[in-house]
């Protein structure tokens, strides 16, 4: 039963895996002569500080957006998992930037974020015509931002189902034990929710580490190197520069990277010991 | 740097999902080389139209010998071309920007000599653009197009306000920009997170101080050309602008694809911009009235007093040019051969490049644009191109690709003030 999924995922996964294990190690731009380079690549990649910055990039864009989404899709999820009726029609609005694609969503918030006219100018909040996507040590908080405004209500979305599952008489019998709400949230909505987080999380991380096309539009990696994130410079590296090898060191990284932080959280957290919930 | 194409960021999304491993098997476009018809692979926007009008009517007079052209977005295309030449795949007539590219493709033996069968042609061109698609004295490349020199937009209602004028030298451009903060307006718009705009600064000042030979040293690969007085000194400039304030304080959020530069210039928010010449169109749609007026100056660089450089010297895009792949079967060569020899700029050709407002880089054609629209504009364009000393290409086309991206790169951290001119004269150093 397995079989046709194992092929399409060695043919459109593995073997394209070994392609490029096999491309970081030769030289080759595309055009010429592919020469054979043995570990060059990844010494040069290693030894590039553009590649570190974008290694170093890569982790704080990943730790900041996990900051920022988890605890917002959490409380947003929490709230709108109430069956009040205004709660369901804010759910609608909050949901639409799912519905959006990336490369919109970046050039709607490029124009909005112009210093000279965007929001600022339109709404003339002085303080909103900030030089949001040219300051390099703003740069990437506001990419953050803008990341978390696209990916929030998903959360959003897993929270308000992992809330509603909760058993209601939960929350009856603490009342009767006199727990207020603020109670209830932190001991029975919280551990309660403690999968739905693993999952979120996991998806959270994973994604932000290999976030490219909202970022390569909002900024293509600028100012300077402030938002060259490691996905970006591979790119830049692969089709701008023309270094397919170096290129490749960069993508094999991005997916040991990846497979060894979602494993490690699964291991942490205990979400492969996950099914037993269910059988309870 | 591109022709009118150049906003097309958006486009080249469809092409940056595929990870670098895709790259080792997309060599299998159709195109190639069994000798069923010659192809030809052009790009969208700029002068598509013009283009296309050329193939059709070569095909409605050439029934058995007909071209099949496909038109890509720019970015989508520079990703594609590149593979399909090196895996011979190539559609048999090359569209390009010459420069580094067509270099590597002659040293390939992707590309054939054109000399003999175009000379004709060659002859007709001007000899600053003709220059460009050259190798070690043999034609390898056509141009196809127009030319697209970079031109310094002024508008005058804003620098008459700031009790300025045009400034024709670098010390007058230096009053106009002290007069024009004072003034309270952004004295030259710069598209700062494009980068590829503040190449134009770089590009011209160098030329102005050192000459051509400024940047040839680069080309060249000579050993610390990078650090020459020369280039030191122009970006030793490009710092005095910035800290001068001469772009502004946000000039690295602004955005060149959404033409949120030159909209400055429209909007009596900024004095002068420094872009290339297929920003013109704008100026007539988003301040028709500045330009009615007589409110929209334009000119070439100014001169920078005791520089070496040549002030006819330019620097932009000669104009696209067309290759004839060494992989296509020897019949199709030659209908790219005859179409280039015969229908290129011909006089059909040239009408149509003219009516969407493009200067076509052939001798003799004063006439001709004098009685187009926008004839003063079209002929400053023309006669920048026709009395050039030097037509230095773009340098991202110039260079070879990885040098170029370090060229934005550290480009970009001395407009923002992270490097000295010094530490950017070194780190480029390093790319030689």
């Amino acid at each position: 039963m397995a079989a046709p999924a194992l092929i399409l995922f060695g043919f459109f996964a593995i073997v394209p895996l070994f392609g490029v294990a096999a491309l970081s190690l030769v030289h080759w731009d595309g055009l010429g002569e592919i020469s054979w380079a043995g570990f060059d690549n990844w010494k040069a990649a290693a030894a590039d500080p553009v590649s570190r910055n974008a290694l170093w990039l890569t982790v704080k864009l990943t730790v900041l957006c996990v900051l920022f989404q988890a605890p917002v899709s959490l409380l947003l999820g929490v709230f709108l998992a109430g069956a009040q009726r205004y709660r369901a029609l804010l759910a609608t609005l909050f949901f639409l930037p799912l519905l959006f694609s990336s490369a919109a969503v970046a050039i709607t918030f490029t124009a909005l974020l112009d210093p000279n006219f965007g929001a600022g100018t339109a709404l003339d909040a002085e303080w909103l015509s900030q030089n949001w996507l040219g300051d390099p040590d703003l740069a990437l908080y506001v990419v953050v931002f803008v990341i978390g405004w696209c990916f929030i209500p998903f959360h959003t979305l897993i929270y308000q189902a992992g809330t509603r599952q909760i058993p209601r008489e939960l929350y009856e019998a603490s009342r009767m034990d006199g727990a207020g709400p603020v109670a209830q949230f932190f001991h029975i909505t919280l551990p309660m929710l403690k999968y739905t987080i693993v999952t979120s999380t996991t998806l959270m991380t994973v994604g932000s580490l290999t976030y490219f096309d909202l970022i390569f539009v909002l900024t293509g990696g600028g100012p300077g190197n402030a938002t060259r994130v490691l996905p970006l410079d591979m790119y830049l590296t692969g089709f701008r520069s023309y270094e397919m090898g170096k290129a490749s060191v960069l993508a094999l990284v991005l997916v040991v990277v990846g497979l060894a932080v979602s494993l490690g959280l699964n291991r942490i957290t205990g979400a492969s010991r996950m099914d037993s919930r269910s059988e309870a | 740097m591109k022709l009118g194409t150049r906003r097309r960021t958006l486009l080249a999304l469809g092409a940056s999902a595929p990870i670098v491993a895709a790259a080792s098997a997309c060599g299998n476009e159709p195109g190639g080389p069994s000798g069923d018809g010659a192809t030809a692979w052009g790009l969208t926007g700029g002068a598509e139209e013009a283009m296309r009008a050329s193939f059709e009517a070569w095909n409605a007079d050439n029934p058995d010998n007909e071209i099949t052209a496909e038109y890509f977005a720019n970015d989508a295309y520079k990703e594609k071309i590149r593979t399909a030449v090196g895996s011979g795949n190539a559609p048999t007539l090359i569209f390009g920007w010459a420069g580094a590219t067509l270099a590597e493709y002659v040293a390939n033996d992707s590309v054939v000599d054109l000399t003999e069968d175009t000379a004709a042609l060659m002859d007709r061109v001007l000899p600053s653009v003709a220059a460009t698609g050259t190798i070690d004295d043999k034609v390898y490349a056509v141009p196809n197009n127009q030319s697209q020199p970079i031109v310094m937009y002024y508008n005058n209602d804003v620098l008459e306000a700031a009790g300025t004028q045009q400034p024709t030298t670098w010390s007058e451009l230096l009053a106009s920009i002290e007069a024009l903060k004072g003034s309270d307006v952004i004295p030259i718009a710069l598209a700062g997170q494009s980068v590829w705009p503040e190449l134009m600064w770089i590009e011209y000042l160098s030329d102005r101080v050192g000459g051509a030979e400024c940047f040839n040293r680069v080309i060249a690969g000579e050993a610390g050309a990078w650090s020459h007085p020369d280039m030191l000194r122009a970006a030793q400039m490009i710092t005095e602008l910035v800290d001068a304030g001469a772009f502004g304080d946000s000039f690295a959020s602004v955005v060149a694809d959404a033409g949120a530069d030159h909209a400055l210039v429209s909007t009596n928010k900024a004095g002068m911009i420094l872009q290339g010449s297929w920003i013109y169109p704008e100026f007539l749609t988003n301040a028709p009235d500045l330009v009615a007026k007589g409110g929209l100056l334009f000119s070439t660089f100014p001169v920078v007093e005791d520089g070496k450089g040549d002030p006819s010297s330019i620097v932009g895009n000669p104009a696209n040019f067309w290759s004839v792949s060494a992989d296509a079967a020897e019949e199709d060569q030659q209908t790219a051969t005859d179409y280039l020899s015969e229908a290129i700029y011909d006089d059909e050709h040239i009408e149509s490049l003219l009516s969407i407002g493009a200067v076509p880089p052939v001798v003799g054609i004063e006439d001709k644009i004098a009685a187009a629209d926008n004839a003063e504009f079209l002929t400053l364009n023309y006669e920048m191109v026709r009395d050039a000393a030097n037509f230095q290409l773009s340098w991202d086309q110039a260079l070879p690709a990885d040098q170029a991206q370090e060229l934005l790169n550290n480009l970009s951290t001395l407009f923002l003030g992270e490097q000295t001119a010094e530490e950017f004269c070194a780190a480029m150093d390093a790319t030689l």
